[in-house]
């Protein structure tokens, strides 16, 4: 199996590995994330607490405020951005986090493309992805 | 489909028009694949919210840009900063980050941006006329543009909102193409109380509920046609984008792409309808506080930004008391010069009433302190005030707000919601 690359050329970091962290909800990285630690901040989130640095970040979908990818170009500088970001559609306003960092010369995550029912059926382990979207896993 | 440039679009990508122009172009190339547009379009406007400071990699950009020599070649208005350059209000940023949120704020003023800082453009002269395709960031704005004025915008996320004002284009995706602003189902206001649809309070109660329903989804509220004004469209359309990615909203009768429901369907085919239950509102409305306490720290307003009618009315439920609570009122420079044209400023200060201008209590620390009782009644206030404060939320309507910073207890009339 692999996921659709929604993101290509050098300074996508690859290959790209780290533990799965599926979200139950939907989450907007600006107010939902701590810039400077990648900590979920959003108290209504079921996530609240949890930190999405270095981990294979499955989203559900993003909300909220247009801010988010410069929540995401903040953390991708400071090493707490995800290690690679699965999201259910295309998203405009945080995938400009890692399309900026590539502009400033800040080695960004990749974002691959699931479907919904796929994303359900991921189970916990410590995922690692090549450019093409191809991946192995481990079991923790 | 694969995306066509143009001969202009290519001179742009091959640095005809200078280094950040390329630089932006790439950017927006970028994003017009990824999104699945098959051009680029011309656009009338941009509002800017990239230039709130979040750490020093956006000041860092905004001056990559600058010093490629950025110019934004359509109209721009600023979204807000991080710091109030116009009232002085204080934040507690420490002098490292305080120094970067200035620096960008210069560096987006250098490239030729409007020095509007308000997350409310629209009421600061800024409004795009019906079917113009704009760049607007700040989801408040984004839904206030689309849904009220009829222009149209994507929800452009920092960042790319500067590079579709330096290029003066946009990726022709999403709200751009008419098809895509249809109501895909309704939400039916018409069995609750005209007294509660007539109140400022069910505004953002009602736009939670939507932001919920909707998610990415266009729809349209029906049931509202006697109630609307610029401001409760406003507080609407602010905590729908809050709850959900909601760029565009209807309003049967109100807003100007749903005169009737075969124009904002685009069709006679029938939308799914939800219809508002009490106890559906009640949800949404406690969903809006986090906190229990009867006591309240401090008092915020003005999330979108107070309109000057929004600070006159305050004013007037102030009614020349002393305020016992920190109260903070968010609010534009253009609201703030009207307010003193209207001879109100150094009265509504005298109460105790500190104008924040420029910026909010929830983008850079400016409450006094880390934790408390916050008390708003913005649904978006409400929304992002505890991940980004601290602060726990009671949520209620301008006059409890008040009533609750005269006192310092929590002042909360509940009639019209029984």
């Amino acid at each position: 199996m692999a996921m659709t690359p929604l993101l290509d050329g050098p300074g996508i970091i690859s290959p790209a590995c780290g533990p799965l962290l599926k979200l139950g909800a939907p989450l907007s990285f600006w107010g939902g994330v701590d810039p400077a630690t990648g900590r979920i901040i959003q108290v209504r989130h079921p996530e609240c607490g949890r930190s999405i640095a270095g981990v294979v970040l499955a989203l559900p979908a993003t909300i909220g405020s247009s801010s988010s990818a410069a929540v995401l170009l903040e953390l991708i500088r400071n090493g707490n951005a995800p290690a690679a970001l699965l999201l259910v559609e295309p998203d405009a306003i945080l995938l400009i986090g890692c399309v900026v960092a590539k502009e400033m010369g800040w080695p960004a995550p990749p974002a691959f493309q699931i479907t919904a029912e796929a994303q359900a059926a991921l189970t916990p382990g410590i995922y690692s992805f090549a450019a093409d979207g191809s991946f192995t896993k481990t079991d923790t | 489909m694969s995306l066509a440039l143009t001969l202009e679009d290519r001179a742009l990508l091959n640095g005809e028009g200078g280094e950040a122009a390329a630089l932006a172009m790439r950017v927006l190339v970028e994003t017009a694949r990824l999104m699945g547009a098959e051009k680029l379009i011309p656009i009338a406007s941009a509002h800017i919210d990239g230039a709130l400071y979040h750490g020093d990699a956006g000041t860092l950009f905004a001056e990559k840009l600058v010093a490629g020599g950025a110019k934004v070649a359509v109209r721009s208005t600023l979204n807000v900063g991080a710091l109030d350059l116009h009232c002085g209000a204080k934040t507690r940023l420490p002098a490292h980050e305080h120094a970067m949120a200035k620096r960008m704020m210069l560096a987006y003023e250098a490239m030729g941006c409007e020095a509007s800082w308000t997350c409310a453009p629209y009421q600061a002269g800024h409004r795009p006329s019906l079917g113009s395709d704009v760049a607007w960031g700040e989801s408040n704005a984004v839904a206030f543009c689309n849904s009220v004025l009829g222009a149209r915008t994507n929800r452009y996320g920092d960042y790319l909102d500067i590079c579709c004002a330096i290029t003066a284009r946009a990726p022709s995706y999403g709200l751009h193409i008419p098809k895509n602003r249809l109501a895909r189902f309704a939400l039916d206001c018409s069995g609750l109380s005209a007294e509660l649809r007539d109140s400022e309070v069910f505004w953002p109660v009602i736009g939670t509920l939507y932001g919920q329903k909707a998610g990415n989804d266009v729809g349209v509220v029906l049931g509202l046609e006697n109630y609307a004004t610029e401001d409760r469209l406003k507080a609407f359309g602010a905590a729908a984008a809050s709850a959900g990615a909601v760029g565009l909203f209807h309003i049967l009768g109100v807003t100007p792409e749903a005169p009737d429901m075969k124009t904002v369907a685009g069709g006679d085919h029938a939308l799914p309808v939800i219809p508002v239950t009490p106890a559906m509102l009640g949800s949404a409305r406690a969903g809006l506080s986090t906190s229990t306490e009867a006591k309240i720290d401090a008092v915020a307003i003005g999330s979108p930004h107070c309109s000057v009618e929004e600070l006159l009315a305050l004013d007037g439920l102030i009614a020349g008391r002393r305020l016992a609570v920190p109260f903070y009122a968010c609010t534009g420079r253009h609201a703030v010069k009207a307010l003193e044209a209207a001879g109100r400023r150094a009265a509504i200060e005298a109460a105790g009433v500190t104008l924040v201008a420029d910026t909010c209590i929830v983008v850079t620390p400016i409450l006094s302190a880390i934790s408390g009782v916050l008390m708003t009644n913005s649904g978006k206030f409400a929304h992002y005030a505890p991940g980004n404060t601290g602060y726990g939320v009671q949520y209620g309507a301008l006059k409890d707000c008040v009533e609750s910073a005269v006192s310092g207890r929590l002042m909360r009339d509940e009639r019209l919601w029984q």
